[in-house]
Protein backbone atom coordinates (compact mmCIF):
# COMPACT_ATOMS: atom_id res chain seq x y z
CA UNK A 1 0.00 0.00 0.00
CA UNK A 2 1.25 3.42 -0.59
CA UNK A 3 1.43 6.03 1.70
CA UNK A 4 0.28 9.95 1.26
CA UNK A 5 2.81 12.22 -0.01
CA UNK A 6 3.59 15.66 0.46
CA UNK A 7 1.53 16.55 -3.10
CA UNK A 8 -1.74 15.47 -1.86
CA UNK A 9 -1.89 17.85 1.14
CA UNK A 10 -0.43 20.61 -0.87
CA UNK A 11 -3.11 19.82 -3.51
CA UNK A 12 -5.82 19.55 -0.62
CA UNK A 13 -4.68 23.15 0.95
CA UNK A 14 -5.14 24.30 -3.00
CA UNK A 15 -8.46 23.14 -3.31
CA UNK A 16 -9.83 24.53 0.51
CA UNK A 17 -7.72 28.08 -0.69
CA UNK A 18 -9.71 28.13 -3.68
CA UNK A 19 -12.94 27.61 -1.90
CA UNK A 20 -12.82 30.11 0.16
CA UNK A 21 -11.35 32.52 -2.33
CA UNK A 22 -14.30 32.00 -4.78
CA UNK A 23 -16.44 32.73 -1.66
CA UNK A 24 -15.04 35.65 -1.22
CA UNK A 25 -16.33 36.93 -4.63
CA UNK A 26 -19.67 35.01 -4.83
CA UNK A 27 -21.02 35.79 -1.41
CA UNK A 28 -22.45 39.19 -0.56
CA UNK A 29 -23.11 38.56 3.36
CA UNK A 30 -19.85 40.68 4.85
CA UNK A 31 -19.89 37.97 7.74
CA UNK A 32 -19.66 34.67 5.24
CA UNK A 33 -17.02 36.48 3.33
CA UNK A 34 -14.80 37.04 6.50
CA UNK A 35 -15.54 33.27 7.34
CA UNK A 36 -13.86 32.43 3.60
CA UNK A 37 -11.40 34.31 4.84
CA UNK A 38 -11.24 31.96 7.74
CA UNK A 39 -10.72 29.07 5.28
CA UNK A 40 -8.37 30.55 3.50
CA UNK A 41 -6.28 31.03 6.50
CA UNK A 42 -6.91 27.42 7.57
CA UNK A 43 -5.74 25.80 4.09
CA UNK A 44 -2.49 27.93 4.21
CA UNK A 45 -1.78 26.39 8.13
CA UNK A 46 -2.99 22.78 6.92
CA UNK A 47 0.31 23.39 3.88
CA UNK A 48 2.59 24.56 6.60
CA UNK A 49 1.67 22.00 8.86
CA UNK A 50 2.44 19.50 6.22
CA UNK A 51 5.85 21.02 5.24
CA UNK A 52 6.72 21.24 8.39
CA UNK A 53 6.50 17.42 8.99
CA UNK A 54 7.69 16.79 5.50
CA UNK A 55 10.82 18.81 6.51
CA UNK A 56 11.31 17.66 9.75
CA UNK A 57 11.27 21.66 10.68
CA UNK A 58 9.29 22.51 13.22
CA UNK A 59 9.33 26.52 11.95
CA UNK A 60 6.46 25.57 10.62
CA UNK A 61 3.89 25.31 13.62
CA UNK A 62 5.74 28.25 14.76
CA UNK A 63 3.91 30.05 11.40
CA UNK A 64 0.57 28.69 12.17
CA UNK A 65 0.71 29.76 15.97
CA UNK A 66 1.35 33.45 14.73
CA UNK A 67 -1.29 32.94 11.67
CA UNK A 68 -4.30 31.70 14.87
CA UNK A 69 -3.19 34.90 16.76
CA UNK A 70 -3.71 37.03 14.09
CA UNK A 71 -6.66 35.56 12.88
CA UNK A 72 -8.23 36.27 16.27
CA UNK A 73 -7.36 39.72 16.58
CA UNK A 74 -8.65 40.19 13.30
CA UNK A 75 -11.94 38.57 13.73
CA UNK A 76 -12.29 40.47 17.09
CA UNK A 77 -11.95 43.82 15.61
CA UNK A 78 -13.39 42.28 12.07
CA UNK A 79 -16.57 41.68 13.88
CA UNK A 80 -16.74 44.75 15.91
CA UNK A 81 -16.52 46.56 12.47
CA UNK A 82 -19.57 44.41 11.15
CA UNK A 83 -21.61 45.52 14.08
CA UNK A 84 -20.86 49.22 14.05
CA UNK A 85 -22.11 49.43 10.54
CA UNK A 86 -24.91 46.84 10.70
CA UNK A 87 -26.01 49.64 13.67
CA UNK A 88 -25.46 52.55 10.70
CA UNK A 89 -26.81 50.81 7.98
CA UNK A 90 -29.21 48.07 8.73
CA UNK A 91 -27.72 45.80 6.37
CA UNK A 92 -24.93 42.93 6.16
CA UNK A 93 -24.67 43.08 2.05
CA UNK A 94 -21.57 43.81 0.42
CA UNK A 95 -23.03 45.81 -2.55
CA UNK A 96 -25.11 48.06 -0.42
CA UNK A 97 -22.16 48.96 1.92
CA UNK A 98 -20.74 52.22 0.70
CA UNK A 99 -19.63 54.34 3.62
CA UNK A 100 -16.30 54.93 2.30
CA UNK A 101 -17.09 55.54 -0.95
CA UNK A 102 -17.10 59.25 -1.82
CA UNK B 1 -1.67 7.66 7.10
CA UNK B 2 -3.40 5.64 4.54
CA UNK B 3 -4.60 7.13 1.00
CA UNK B 4 -8.28 5.91 2.08
CA UNK B 5 -8.42 7.90 4.78
CA UNK B 6 -6.49 10.58 3.40
CA UNK B 7 -9.66 10.97 1.37
CA UNK B 8 -12.06 10.41 3.11
CA UNK B 9 -11.05 13.32 5.71
CA UNK B 10 -9.95 15.13 2.36
CA UNK B 11 -13.87 14.39 1.04
CA UNK B 12 -15.20 15.64 4.58
CA UNK B 13 -13.11 18.89 4.26
CA UNK B 14 -14.26 19.87 1.05
CA UNK B 15 -17.71 19.02 1.45
CA UNK B 16 -18.27 21.30 4.67
CA UNK B 17 -15.88 24.12 3.05
CA UNK B 18 -18.60 23.89 -0.17
CA UNK B 19 -21.20 23.90 2.76
CA UNK B 20 -19.56 27.29 4.33
CA UNK B 21 -19.54 29.32 0.64
CA UNK B 22 -22.91 27.92 -0.40
CA UNK B 23 -25.59 27.84 2.07
CA UNK B 24 -27.94 30.43 2.33
CA UNK B 25 -28.08 30.72 6.08
CA UNK B 26 -25.06 32.44 7.79
CA UNK B 27 -25.56 30.53 10.60
CA UNK B 28 -25.03 26.95 8.91
CA UNK B 29 -21.90 28.32 7.36
CA UNK B 30 -20.24 29.09 10.61
CA UNK B 31 -21.56 25.53 11.86
CA UNK B 32 -20.03 24.03 8.65
CA UNK B 33 -16.67 26.19 9.07
CA UNK B 34 -16.59 24.34 12.55
CA UNK B 35 -16.85 21.07 11.06
CA UNK B 36 -14.03 22.10 8.64
CA UNK B 37 -11.58 23.40 11.14
CA UNK B 38 -12.17 20.54 13.29
CA UNK B 39 -10.93 18.07 10.89
CA UNK B 40 -8.20 20.25 9.85
CA UNK B 41 -7.27 19.38 13.66
CA UNK B 42 -7.33 16.06 12.99
CA UNK B 43 -5.33 16.37 10.31
CA UNK B 44 -2.83 18.20 12.24
CA UNK B 45 -3.07 15.39 14.41
CA UNK B 46 -1.89 12.93 11.58
CA UNK B 47 0.90 15.18 10.64
CA UNK B 48 2.34 14.88 14.27
CA UNK B 49 1.36 18.48 15.53
CA UNK B 50 -0.61 17.53 18.39
CA UNK B 51 -0.16 20.96 20.37
CA UNK B 52 -1.36 22.77 16.70
CA UNK B 53 -4.36 20.85 16.62
CA UNK B 54 -4.97 21.16 20.32
CA UNK B 55 -4.98 24.67 20.12
CA UNK B 56 -6.84 24.94 16.66
CA UNK B 57 -9.97 23.29 18.46
CA UNK B 58 -9.63 25.76 21.45
CA UNK B 59 -8.95 29.03 19.63
CA UNK B 60 -10.36 28.61 16.03
CA UNK B 61 -13.43 26.21 16.78
CA UNK B 62 -13.87 27.54 20.21
CA UNK B 63 -13.05 31.24 20.69
CA UNK B 64 -13.07 32.50 17.32
CA UNK B 65 -16.59 30.16 16.04
CA UNK B 66 -18.59 31.34 18.91
CA UNK B 67 -17.47 34.88 18.17
CA UNK B 68 -18.77 34.41 15.10
CA UNK B 69 -22.28 32.71 16.14
CA UNK B 70 -22.39 35.06 18.72
CA UNK B 71 -22.25 37.99 16.17
CA UNK B 72 -24.88 36.34 13.75
CA UNK B 73 -27.15 35.96 16.46
CA UNK B 74 -26.86 39.02 18.21
CA UNK B 75 -27.89 40.53 14.23
CA UNK B 76 -30.27 38.34 14.11
CA UNK B 77 -29.44 37.33 10.91
CA UNK B 78 -32.02 34.99 8.40
CA UNK B 79 -32.29 32.94 5.41
CA UNK B 80 -30.97 35.25 2.49
CA UNK B 81 -32.43 33.77 -0.91
CA UNK B 82 -30.22 36.11 -2.67
CA UNK B 83 -26.99 35.49 -0.69
CA UNK B 84 -25.25 34.92 -3.62
CA UNK B 85 -23.97 37.52 -5.84
CA UNK B 86 -25.20 38.72 -9.57
CA UNK B 87 -24.61 36.37 -12.24
CA UNK B 88 -21.67 37.86 -13.55
CA UNK B 89 -19.86 38.28 -10.75
CA UNK B 90 -20.58 34.23 -9.82
CA UNK B 91 -19.10 33.15 -13.36
CA UNK B 92 -16.38 35.48 -12.77
CA UNK B 93 -15.55 33.84 -9.19
CA UNK B 94 -15.90 30.20 -10.55
CA UNK B 95 -13.39 31.38 -13.58
CA UNK B 96 -10.86 32.52 -11.37
CA UNK B 97 -11.34 29.85 -9.28
CA UNK B 98 -10.54 27.45 -11.72
CA UNK B 99 -8.00 28.97 -13.12
CA UNK B 100 -6.39 29.70 -9.87
CA UNK B 101 -6.52 25.83 -8.89
CA UNK B 102 -4.87 24.80 -12.18
CA UNK B 103 -2.38 27.04 -12.13
CA UNK B 104 -1.78 25.50 -7.89
CA UNK B 105 -2.33 22.09 -9.45
CA UNK B 106 0.10 22.65 -11.74
CA UNK B 107 2.91 23.66 -9.56
CA UNK B 108 1.96 20.69 -7.07
CA UNK B 109 1.54 18.04 -9.53
CA UNK B 110 4.78 17.85 -11.01
CA UNK B 111 7.30 14.38 -10.47
CA UNK B 112 10.07 16.41 -8.61
CA UNK B 113 7.54 18.14 -5.89
CA UNK B 114 6.39 15.04 -3.50
CA UNK B 115 10.15 13.42 -3.99
CA UNK B 116 11.37 13.50 -0.28
CA UNK B 117 9.52 10.61 1.60
CA UNK B 118 10.21 13.08 4.72
CA UNK B 119 6.83 13.22 5.58
CA UNK B 120 6.51 9.17 5.94
CA UNK B 121 9.70 9.26 7.83
CA UNK B 122 9.56 8.84 11.28
CA UNK B 123 10.24 11.78 13.67
CA UNK B 124 11.62 11.80 17.33
CA UNK B 125 9.61 11.97 19.85
CA UNK B 126 9.75 15.36 20.44
CA UNK B 127 8.41 16.77 17.12
CA UNK B 128 5.66 18.81 17.87
CA UNK B 129 5.39 19.29 21.48
CA UNK B 130 4.24 21.52 23.67
CA UNK B 131 8.34 21.35 25.32
CA UNK B 132 9.87 21.77 21.58
CA UNK B 133 7.19 24.33 20.42
CA UNK B 134 7.19 26.34 23.85
CA UNK B 135 11.38 26.42 23.60
CA UNK B 136 11.71 28.09 20.06
CA UNK B 137 8.86 30.03 20.72
CA UNK B 138 11.02 31.33 24.00
CA UNK B 139 14.33 31.65 22.17
CA UNK B 140 14.02 32.37 18.32
CA UNK B 141 10.96 33.48 18.39
CA UNK B 142 10.74 35.57 21.57
CA UNK B 143 10.31 38.89 19.93
CA UNK B 144 7.30 38.30 17.85
CA UNK B 145 5.90 36.13 20.62
CA UNK B 146 6.40 39.52 22.72
CA UNK B 147 5.11 41.70 19.62
CA UNK B 148 2.14 39.27 19.43
CA UNK B 149 0.96 40.35 23.20
CA UNK B 150 1.04 43.87 21.76
CA UNK B 151 -1.24 43.23 18.80
CA UNK B 152 -4.21 41.49 21.08
CA UNK B 153 -4.00 44.16 23.35
CA UNK B 154 -4.18 46.37 20.27
CA UNK B 155 -6.91 44.07 18.79
CA UNK B 156 -9.14 44.37 22.28
CA UNK B 157 -8.80 48.22 22.86
CA UNK B 158 -10.44 48.94 19.41
CA UNK B 159 -12.87 46.29 19.27
CA UNK B 160 -14.31 47.73 22.32
CA UNK B 161 -14.02 51.22 20.70
CA UNK B 162 -15.44 50.57 17.26
CA UNK B 163 -18.67 48.29 18.79
CA UNK B 164 -19.07 51.03 21.46
CA UNK B 165 -19.34 54.41 19.58
CA UNK B 166 -21.45 55.04 16.21
CA UNK B 167 -20.35 55.95 13.09
CA UNK B 168 -21.71 58.87 11.29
Amino acid sequence: MTAVSINWYLILGAILFTIGAVGVIVRRNVIVIFMSIELMLNAVNLVFVALSRQLHIMDGQIVVFFVMTVAAAEAAVGLAIIISVFRNRETLNADELNLLRW
Amino acid sequence: MSPLLFCILGAVLIASAFGVVLSTSPIRSALSLIVTLFFIAVEFLFLDAQLVAALQIVVYAGAIMVLFLFVIMLLNLQDDPQALAKLPLRAAGGCLGGLFLLAALHFFVKPGVGAGTGINTAVPDTFGSTETLGEMLFTHYLFAFEITSVLLLVAIIGAVVLAKKNLT
